[in-house]
């Protein structure tokens, strides 16, 4: 526990050190910014149309004209970001050749993903929690639903853990971050888009593609329903990535 | 303190150790010389549990690698080849945070870090972030970082590597007063560096173990000559045939003008009987002095002979 403690302080320090944290912060809530903005002014307009012309009100609604599509953008965002957040975490400790004093130092191997996974999700969790204002002023002068935003919240967590467990598996394979990155991305993509061969096939093999899908799981969440099967899909999936991360770092 | 058996490490199809055993007893400093590429490196790694050997095992105070990994790795101090440091940290808190990594409790890592800072004269820097430290300060860096849980026996690859000779005289003098609490494993492949601090030395060519013993026997015991340099004026011819004539030489070889080089047996002295030899011809004698064989002869005999000079 204390060496996971060890690794998880030393990471955070590493990313509030060097420009990391700052800048995949700033683009981050820049862009996620910009997405609640336009989806904020395309709802007013709209409701100023609608009082003009006396259009009944009740078929505004904020949950599916802002909520929902802001999620789905900043979980496209995350798509983009996650890979070059985590391609550093063992492929530079790899280049620097501090993977060797890591892996001679009295720690087993688990204790060192841990650590590692833990502070990038850490870090993730404070970049959410700067998301709040987006809700927070949707609350201020409206009425969202509020368990569809804590649902979306709950599967951005989820979705955010899943990218960077794999995107450290992608990092513990090699030295070279640029490939790590590459790899991740090229996985995370994947797991997005499986989904859409489903379409093509029929019966089990469609439900297997869906099944697999990173984005369809999300889905749910954002209609703020939890349901423990998705749980069930993310945990398996972050965990068999940590897994392999922890074979590969054996493997050397 | 260190035991190491019947070690050999294959890759598939490089052979980079080939059965080595050896043992390093309590307080002592034991040199790795060998040519780039002799498995130096890879020994260290082996000895410090980064990658496992093919056949034999390593024991360090005890603890099997393989099977103790924690244990064995809590009793070593490790410096990498080319001091791996975390650049974007500052001193301080990169051996705090090895210090943690190494199980120090925590009451007492601030007086382990004060501590190693102390015995590496890293007191002018503890702030100062690792980046911009010159390569000797960031050597000593590493040093600590090795020392920094107290451990019983400390592995360094090249402690001394693209250090200027300030440096590296600062560098041994803090490696030999490790001696006194720690076993120390060091490798190189500058030859004065082992004779300067360590107290037994293994030669390593080809993955292979070509001779073990302390520096100054290894130059007697493999050469198995002395050597005498001589320079007198006088008949080249007729001065050569003399000395050849002396009891115990086993060979007069002429260098340049006026200058031979007389071999003899070891341990008999024979510069009284040159000079007096010389003197009684009448010939001048410029100069006489015995030439010890130098480390850098023993290694080139060892590493460009492959049989074994093991007894």
């Amino acid at each position: 526990m204390r060496a996971i403690w060890a690794v998880f302080k030393k990471e955070l320090k590493t990313y509030f050190t060097s420009p990391i944290a700052y800048t995949l912060f700033v683009v981050f809530l820049f862009l996620g910014g910009y997405f609640f903005f336009s989806l904020t002014a395309a709802f007013n307009m709209q409701s100023m149309h609608y009082t003009q012309y006396n259009a009944p009100m009740n078929v505004l609604n904020m949950d599916e004209m802002i909520v929902k599509p802001l999620f789905y953008n900043l979980n496209i965002i995350l798509l983009l970001m996650m890979p070059l957040l985590t391609m550093r975490i063992y492929a530079e400790e790899k280049k620097s050749g501090c993977m060797e004093l890591l892996l001679t130092s009295p720690i087993t191997s688990w204790q060192l993903v841990a650590g590692k996974f833990l502070s990038a999700l850490f870090l993730y969790m404070l970049l959410l929690v700067i998301t709040l204002a987006y809700p927070l002023i949707l609350f201020l002068y409206g009425n969202p639903d509020l368990g569809k935003i804590a649902g979306a919240y709950l599967g951005m967590l989820l979705v955010g853990a899943s990218y960077i467990a794999a995107g450290t598996m992608a990092s513990s394979l090699t030295e070279n971050q640029i490939v790590a990155a590459a790899t991740s991305f090229g996985l995370l993509l994947t797991f997005w888009i499986i989904g859409w061969a489903g379409h093509f096939v029929e019966g089990n093999a469609s439900h297997a593609l869906n099944y697999i899908s990173l984005v369809e799981h999300f889905a749910e969440f954002v209609e703020g329903v939890v349901d423990t099967k998705h749980l069930v899909y993310y945990f398996s999936f972050i965990g068999f990535n940590l897994f392999l991360t922890n074979q590969f770092l054996e493997l050397k | 303190m260190i035991e190491v058996q019947n070690l050999t490490k294959k890759y598939s199809n490089l052979t980079a150790l080939d059965n080595i055993s050896f043992k390093v007893g309590k307080g002592s400093i034991l040199g790795f010389l060998g040519p780039n590429g002799a498995g130096k490196t890879t020994a260290m790694r082996i000895l410090t549990g980064y990658l496992p050997a093919t056949e034999g095992y390593v024991k360090i105070a005890g603890f099997d690698v393989l099977s103790d990994p924690l244990q064995a790795k809590q009793s070593i101090g490790y410096l990498p080849e080319n001091t791996p440091l975390y650049t974007q940290m500052r001193v301080r808190s990169y051996l705090e945070f090895m210090a943690e990594l190494r199980n120090v409790p925590g009451a007492e890592i601030k007086n382990a870090v004060d501590k190693v800072i102390e015995k590496c004269r890293l007191t002018e820097v503890p702030r100062r972030i690792i980046r911009t430290l010159s390569k000797g300060y960031r050597q000593r860096v590493g040093i600590a970082q090795a020392l920094v849980h107290n451990p019983p026996v400390l592995i360094l690859d090249e402690p001394t590597i693209g250090l200027d000779p300030q440096q590296i005289i600062e560098v041994r003098q803090m490696i030999k007063e490790l001696k006194s609490e720690h076993t120390v494993i060091l490798s190189t492949h500058i030859l004065p560096e082992v004779s300067a601090i360590c107290d037994r030395v293994i030669i390593l060519s080809k993955g292979k173990l070509v001779a073990e013993d302390a520096p100054d026997n290894l130059a007697q015991r493999i050469m198995g000559t002395a050597k005498i340099t001589v320079a007198a004026k006088g008949p080249q011819n007729e001065i050569k045939a003399a000395l050849g004539k002396i009891a115990g030489v086993t060979g007069v070889a002429t260098q340049g003008k006026d200058n031979y080089h007389v071999e003899s047996l070891p341990e008999c002295d024979l510069r009284a009987a040159i000079a007096k030899t010389i003197v009684q011809n009448n010939w001048e004698l410029l100069e006489l002095r015995s030439c010890d064989v130098s480390l850098e002869e023993v290694f080139l005999h060892l590493i460009t002979k492959e049989e074994e000079v093991l007894p």
